[in-house]
């Protein structure tokens, strides 16, 4: 039972990095860019559904839809303002670019709404179900995260082998000058990669806080870098992939922690990692492209 | 026009031996006659430090082409096996120049297996998985030294992982101490033995980049597959080019570490590797003057800004990125060369 | 190329020039803690309550105090940055730093520059060591640790405890430490020992559910209060109630925004302040500081306040000037420092040993309706 029980924690840790993973490898796969700002993006969004809830006394749901709306916003404007005069650049100055980007979002965070943390309220009816006679429980977020998790991933998936946009997203990441001689529009679409990435990140930052409430302005800063992990591990690009490496690495860590030692977690999760990597080099799920010579 | 391609390359080698040189005399002048302020030597170590640690990461980024996100996990085992050194070398080598040299010989032989070990598996990845990996590697170095022990008493050293099993001897010490770092470092790092490294560093770099094994590493860098198709054996390459990095990364820990009376693990993490990274990048990819200037500026960059007191880091921030904007954009660049009627051309390597 | 050269003349220029020490009719009293960055709830705090001080200090007309504190973002290399920054503005006393590592650092450089340093809130004994000038106005972690175990003991809370500290913070780790010795000593059985650090400070199920499976009475938690209140939300999800014990760190729980006190029910912990003291002083502290800062101070402010007001004290005793300089002072502040006795928010009566440590000890409260209680 402990073990079940295990898994669940893991599961529902892993959804939330899958969340944030998706919305990396979406930008990733199309703009062949680690928006190391994402993680801060989540943030923002996180203390827009806050202040709208708790503040202002909004109903939950139009909190989370400020927040999406905000955080798209935000995610257009930053692409606008600091990647898009960089398109033509080599991808590490847009890297250093993100990370700038990262640190002014949690700065004026902390100049905005301080640096004394926030609790954030429950936007998922707090409660849980019990199985086994009580001896194993699942709340609430945890199932709305994961239900969350697979919506997400099943519209990413529909939208982009199924719709004009998405087919020229995918375009895009396959090859950008070609698919511009067909007419597609490059920055458009991924000013949209940015935009749908942005507000991902909204409902990221959103169910983060739900399950685990603490609010400060570095609160995207470790899951962004996690869910990062997470996409790699999945095979960056891959939106199903997103979706296993942050399930897994969910799991991985919570196992570390109750099988192994607390104190080396992060280790352990980050050596399997590796492994995977070292076995499967483009991660769990990720397309091995052969080289043309 | 072999001989002017070299002569240009040479003459770059030197301006920047001279310009270290010149820099060094003219603080040591300064310092000496009172006119540095104490912050500006406070940071003198500090800089030759991040100068040294932006050079060795433009070696793996710039010349053999491959991201690291993990650099600072070298800075962290020369910082530690070094000061190690160093303390257990207290009294045996009165001299504290010779301790800090044992020091930073024993921080860059650690640093150096330890990336040898690293580069074996990793180097067979690419790009952003490559970058992964570091940065995953240097989390586990990080984790790894929150949780490790280390005393020292009259039976030798003892290590222990997880809790201080060490049981020293009376009159024992326990140098580090897990979470807790290294306490109570002697503190003998100095500016010309830091000056001393960013020569060495230089010296070794330059010779490294301009032989045969240089070449063969900036082959593999522009097109593996024709490299490997002409008979360079690529993962002796990588492999040559990770492993001085770290040692040389190792090098500037052991040289930052003593300069400070205490380090703990968390100071080199995922952060500081995207610092270095930043100035590698900022100072141009292959360009080790670039670096050296990079690291300098945007070591001084958040201390120049303190007028700014709230607004201090996010000031930064914006900096970083116009910056950023303003060397790899083309429109600013024209915008900017209006102003600049004799700007010079490109100088990056790639 | 050219360009940054410039930069870095530019730059070097600014610091050079960027300030000249000259004597006015104020003492200059500095300190660095985390004002940006994952910490920099602690350093704001300590930060504001000392302005509030000064501010005080200052209108009475008497003794003038002039209050600068720089960022040292929780990290040794920038306090040394931030404390040589304050030098060269010419600090003549200094409020060390507000965590314990950059204070390690800043300490070192305090006692070789002959400047005193009070700190308010870097609790490990390293900060103090050795050192004759560097003095604290927090009790050392390894006392808080011990004093736990004693209280659990004495007071006969729970026979079985589990701990949950943080791996890669010193403060967490010292008290552990002296707690788990204290403990073995007491027959105080520690069924339940588990870690988390900065990288996964967000999901402690496992961690709950070992002190579950043990079934432990209590949970000791070292830790500061927005860790804690994770885990407490935490364990009530899965319907866990032990008693929970917190340190000084833990202050600062009930005026979350937007925590539920509910959940810090019967929460016990070691704390020489509390915000909702009828205390005359203590009110007057927290009503000028809501207003000044929109927050309720925790523990750090009310520290921050407390050092200001022991050197208004010790500067007044000493009959000391502004005009005297760091080396003067310094010695007149260890004398009057280990021979006064000082009652703050913290604290009434407190004295300093020459080693620098405080004597005063910390009070058990238990919270009671989203309030503390006194213990005894």
């Amino acid at each position: 039972m402990a073990f079940l029980s295990f898994l669940i924690s893991g599961i529902s840790l892993g959804s939330i990095y899958a969340i944030i993973a998706l919305g990396y490898t979406m930008v990733y796969g199309i703009a062949k860019m680690l928006n190391f700002a994402h993680g801060d993006v989540i943030m923002v969004g996180a203390y827009i559904c806050f202040y709208a809830t708790s503040r202002f006394q909004l109903p939950p749901l139009v909190g989370i839809l400020l927040a999406v709306v905000v955080c798209t916003i935000l995610g257009i404007v930053i692409e606008r303002l600091a990647y898009k005069p960089l398109r033509a650049a080599p991808v590490l100055a847009v890297l250093i670019t993100a990370i700038g980007m990262s640190y002014f979002l949690q700065n004026a965070a902390l100049l905005l709404w301080s640096s004394n943390p926030k609790v954030f309220p429950p936007v998922v009816p707090t409660g849980k179900i019990s199985l086994f006679g009580g001896q194993l429980t699942i709340s609430y977020v945890t199932v709305v995260a994961i239900l969350c998790c697979i919506v997400i991933m099943l519209a990413l998936t529909w939208f982009t082998s199924k719709t004009k946009m998405g087919k020229a997203m995918r375009a895009c990441s396959e090859d950008k000058g070609a698919s511009q001689l067909m007419g597609i529009n490059v920055n458009g679409t991924i000013s949209l990669t940015f935009a749908i990435g942005s507000g991902l990140a909204a409902i990221a930052g959103v169910l983060l806080c739900s399950a685990y409430p603490t609010l400060v302005p570095t609160t995207g800063a470790m899951p962004g870098i996690k869910a990062f992990t997470a996409a790699v591990f999945g095979g960056i690009g891959s939106i199903p992939g997103a979706f296993v490496g942050g399930i897994l690495l969910g799991i991985i860590e919570i196992f570390a922690k109750a099988y192994i030692s607390t104190q080396l977690s992060d280790p352990i999760v980050f050596a399997v990692l590796i492994i995977v990597l070292l076995v499967r080099p483009a991660g769990l799920l990720g397309k091995q492209i052969r080289e043309k010579v | 026009m072999k001989s002017i391609r070299l002569n240009k390359t040479t003459r770059k080698n030197y301006l920047t031996y001279g310009l270290v040189i010149v820099a060094y005399v003219i603080l040591q002048l300064m310092s000496s006659s009172g006119a540095t302020t104490s912050t500006l030597q406070g940071m003198l170590v500090p800089i030759c430090a991040y100068v040294v640690m932006a050079i060795s990461l433009n070696l793996t980024v710039g010349i053999l082409g491959e991201l690291s996100l993990g650099h600072a996990g070298f800075m962290s085992v020369g910082a530690f096996t070094g000061v190690t050194a160093a303390i257990a070398a207290g009294n045996a080598i009165p001299s504290a120049a010779i301790r800090l040299i044992v020091g930073m010989v024993v921080g860059a032989l650690f640093a150096a297996v330890i990336g040898f070990l690293i580069g074996i598996p990793v180097l067979r990845l690419r790009g952003d998985y490559l970058a992964i990996v570091t940065l995953a590697f240097g989390e586990i170095i990080k984790g790894i030294f929150n949780n490790l022990f280390v005393g020292i008493d009259s039976r030798g050293l003892h290590i222990s992982l997880l809790s201080d099993k060490t049981n020293l001897a009376e009159g024992g010490k326990l140098i580090i101490g897990g979470p807790m770092g290294i306490g109570s470092i002697p503190k003998i790092s100095t500016f010309t033995g830091g000056a001393i490294l960013i020569m060495i560093t230089l010296i070794i770099v330059f010779h490294l980049v301009n032989s045969r094994a240089g070449r063969a590493i900036m082959a593999v860098r522009d097109n593996r597959i024709a490299a490997e198709s002409i008979g360079i054996n690529i993962t002796k390459y990588k492999l040559m080019a990770f492993t001085v990095s770290a040692a040389l990364a190792g090098a500037a820990g052991s040289l930052f570490a003593m300069n400070y009376t205490t380090i703990v693990a968390n100071k080199f993490d995922f952060n500081t590797s995207i610092l270095i990274l930043v100035f590698v990048v900022l100072g141009g990819l292959g360009n080790m003057l670039g670096s050296i200037i990079a690291a300098a500026a945007l070591t001084i960059l958040p201390e120049a800004l303190r007028q700014f007191s709230d607004y201090r880091m996010l000031v930064y921030a914006i900096v970083l990125i116009l910056v950023m904007l303003a060397t790899n954009n083309d429109t600013f660049k024209a915008f900017l060369a209006k102003f600049k009627p004799g700007k010079k051309k490109k100088e990056e390597v790639s | 190329m050219k360009k940054f050269l410039a930069m870095v003349l530019a730059l070097a220029m600014v610091l050079a020039i960027g300030s000249a020490a000259f004597a006015d009719d104020a003492f200059k009293l500095g300190g660095t803690g985390p004002l940006t960055g994952g910490a920099a709830i602690y350093g704001n705090a300590a930060k504001n309550g000392a302005e509030i001080a000064a501010e005080e200090i200052n209108a009475l007309g008497g003794i003038q105090i002039e209050l600068k504190y720089e960022d040292d973002t929780h990290d040794a290399e920038k306090a040394i940055n931030a404390y040589n920054t304050l030098k060269d503005w010419g600090m003549q006393i200094s409020l060390g730093s507000v965590t314990s590592k950059p204070c390690e650092a800043t300490s070192a450089e305090t006692f070789e520059d002959r400047i005193f340093a009070l700190t308010p809130s870097a609790s490990s004994v390293a900060v103090v060591e050795g050192k004759d000038n560097m003095f604290q106005m927090c009790f050392t972690d390894p006392n808080q640790g011990s004093l736990s175990a004693q209280y659990i003991v004495d007071k006969g809370l729970a026979s079985k405890v589990a701990v949950i500290w943080k791996n890669d913070d010193v403060y967490s780790k010292g008290i552990y430490e002296t707690f788990m010795a204290k403990a073995a000593e007491l027959g105080l059985e520690v069924v339940s020992d588990t870690t988390f650090n900065d990288g996964n400070a967000t999901d402690f199920s496992v961690q709950i559910a070992d002190a579950q499976s043990n079934s432990a009475e209590l949970v000791f938690l070292p830790m500061y209060y927005d860790a804690a209140s994770l885990i407490l939300t935490q364990a009530a999800k899965i319907g866990y109630a032990p008693k929970y014990f917190g340190v000084d760190g833990m202050d600062g729980i009930l005026s979350l925004e937007g925590f539920d006190t509910a959940l810090a029910e019967g929460v016990i912990l070691l704390t020489p302040f509390n915000a909702d003291s009828a205390d005359e002083k203590t009110a007057s502290f927290v009503a000028k500081y809501q207003e000044k800062f929109g927050e309720i101070p925790n523990q750090f402010a009310a520290d921050g306040y407390d050092c200001v007001y022991a050197y208004y004290q010790a500067l007044t005793n000493a009959n000391a000037t502004p005009d005297m300089d760091a080396a003067a002072l310094c010695d007149l502040m260890i004398q009057q420092f280990t021979s006064m006795t000082f009652n703050g928010l913290t604290g009434n009566n407190v004295t300093w040993d020459t080693a620098g440590a405080v004597s005063k000890s910390p009070k058990g409260m238990v919270i009671q309706n989203g309030a503390y209680v006194g213990l005894d």
